[in-house]
């Protein structure tokens, strides 16, 4: 499955890249190489638009995913997701607060997206515990959440019109304006969180066996979790930082995985970065070449796909159809 | 041999356990009983360290639990939780998780501890079930699944709490005579139980907590002759020497 993830992800990759409202060849991007980039209008392109959206749609569908396979590990709770339960809607809070504050990229809009998320994971994390919330109680605080922390954004853009980015199209997410400046942080920091991740997941495994079963075993149960939630959002944080409150690809592509390899962390995580990666690079490239010269955000094409999703999951586990 | 020592423990203001003294040598199977909220989980999480205790020591082996680490206490004593739930794995994964208290960094299993999961799943039956998710099996399973587990978790001392919760008769009789040959293999088997037959019937000693004490500790002989299980439940057990089992023995 990882070497299916691996060339999914090139192809992917290369479509992202040759594809759009101005398509590039082979021969375009192998004589950018040689001949120096600003060399021709094709070079030009593939450089400074194709290839750090690319990359963007990548990191971000791959952070999200394995964002959401943690949180759904960490909250017991596979109805949840970072846009479900409100951590995509503190990170973009955070970013519309440093817009506002004149931060537009670079390691503080990163690091503020990533205390955004934090800030509401915990929230949303204690809460349930506290409150014994079931899987539905959580699902609504984060429609709480979310609705709140978009009155708290809108209002800020209300004070300071010239934000402008919580626009339409950061709402939805998209990769439009993404820059190396945005880029390189927070694909720094994603990296991070991946490779932490990976070398923790038993520890995510045995957190599955419920708390007391893991205490038994020796875990430090409330420690662990405190980190898995701190890598979800920082994986979280920096794909909004970059590509705005991106929905239902934390959803969408963990409940998948889990089907077709089962939910072995050690498989789960790698293939959710490879296949959530896979996954927004394609509908990234829908997005720009289906509707051209018109461009929709990547945001709208994921809501379309992951609504009717969403509604199937929570059905199968309501009618108590599913293990999941 | 674990011993407590004045052990207190309490949630906010409501004491659990009080001063309490008790003692689980190895090799042997102990039955802890007492009528709910009477503390029996709290005894058993507050000896592994899993609750916090406001008082007294637990020694495991002469070597108090204060000084160890969560992790070297699950090297030393196995713990099937009350309220476990199914996990998303195969019974093979599962139960290679035993070997969790055992791992070093890098943080992967070693071709020993598979070693050691392959060998307890022949010992107890379970290596046509490996691969099988745990979700698949019938209760009954599950708990041979979940013993596995505390066996691969290689331990001198296993705590169950209410293993028999759930399982048909024939289950709790086959669990309970796995739990006596364990305990005759040399292992120490501390189980909470509301099964007061089954308790008696298979136990080394009867440890019954009322008021937050270990009132009596003994033979269930000697506690089934004494008037407490009378004075506590309310009903009486008796010996059958035919089939060498207790009963309860009450009028309907």
């Amino acid at each position: 499955m990882l070497a299916l993830g691996f060339i999914l992800l090139i192809v992917s990759a290369i479509l992202g890249i040759m594809l759009g409202s101005t398509p590039l060849t082979f021969s375009e991007i192998i004589n950018a190489f040689s001949n120096g980039f600003d060399s021709s209008a094709g070079g030009r392109i593939f450089l400074y638009v194709r290839l750090p959206r690319t990359l963007a749609s990548i990191v971000c569908g791959g952070a999200l995913a394995m964002s959401g396979a943690v949180i759904q590990g960490v909250l017991a709770n596979r109805l949840a997701s970072p846009s479900i339960i409100g951590v995509n809607s503190g990170a973009g809070f955070a970013v519309t607060l440093c817009t506002a504050l004149g931060i537009y990229g670079g390691w503080q809009l990163s690091l503020s997206a990533f205390t955004g998320a934090f800030t509401v994971v915990i929230l949303v994390s204690l809460g349930a515990r506290k409150w014994g919330a079931s899987r539905g109680t959580v699902i609504l605080i984060g429609v709480a959440v979310n609705s709140l922390l978009g009155a708290v954004s809108d209002t800020i853009v209300t004070f300071f019109p010239e934000v402008g980015v919580m626009s339409n199209d950061f709402r939805v997410g998209e990769f439009s304006g993404v820059t190396y400046e945005k880029l390189v942080p927070s694909s720094i920091l994603i990296l991070i969180a991946t490779v932490l991740l990976l070398t923790l997941t038993n520890e995510l495994d045995v957190l599955t066996l419920g708390e007391d079963s893991a205490k038994g075993l020796g875990m430090n149960t409330p420690l662990m979790q405190t980190i898995f939630l701190l890598l979800s959002a920082l994986l979280a944080g920096c794909a909004v930082s970059l590509a705005g409150l991106l929905s239902f690809v934390g959803l969408m592509i963990p409940h998948a995985v889990r089907r077709i390899s089962g939910s072995k962390s050690s498989h789960l995580i790698p293939l959710c970065g490879l296949f959530g990666g896979s996954f927004v690079c394609l509908c990234d490239t829908v997005a720009r070449t289906f509707f051209a010269p018109y461009e929709i955000p990547v945001g709208i094409i994921m809501s379309f796909l992951g609504a009717p999703f969403f509604v199937f999951i929570l059905i199968q586990v309501k009618g108590g159809h599913s293990r999941d | 041999m674990i011993e407590i020592q004045n052990l207190t423990v309490s949630y906010g203001k409501t004491l659990v356990l009080s001063d309490l003294f008790f003692t689980m040598p190895k090799g042997s199977l102990v039955s802890v009983i007492g009528t709910n909220g009477s503390g029996k989980s709290t005894l058993l999480k507050a000896t592994l360290g899993i609750i916090k205790h406001q008082s007294g020591d637990v020694l495991i082996d002469d070597v108090s639990t204060a000084t160890l680490a969560q992790g070297n206490i699950a090297k030393r004593i196995a713990y099937l939780a009350q309220g476990k739930s199914v996990p998303d794995m195969t019974v093979g994964q599962m139960i290679l998780h035993g070997r969790f208290p055992h791992l070093g960094y890098p943080r992967r299993y070693s071709g020993k501890d598979r070693r050691i999961a392959d060998d307890v799943l022949k010992r107890t039956g379970l290596a046509e079930y490996k691969d099988l998710p745990m979700s698949s099996l019938s209760g009954g399973m599950r708990q041979s699944a979940y013993i596995a587990m505390a066996l691969v978790q290689d331990t001198d001392y296993i705590f169950l709490d209410e293993p028999t919760s759930y399982l048909d008769i024939t289950h709790q009789i086959g669990l309970m005579q796995t739990l006596r040959s364990l305990s005759d293999s040399g292992k120490g088997i501390v189980a909470v139980t509301h099964d007061l037959p089954l308790a008696f019937s298979f136990s080394d000693k009867i440890a019954v907590l009322s008021d937050g004490r270990i009132i009596i500790c003994d033979t269930p002989q000697s506690v089934c002759s004494s008037s407490i299980i009378n004075d506590i439940f309310g009903v009486n057990l008796k010996y059958d020497a035919n089939s060498k089992n207790y009963c309860y023995n009450y009028n309907t």
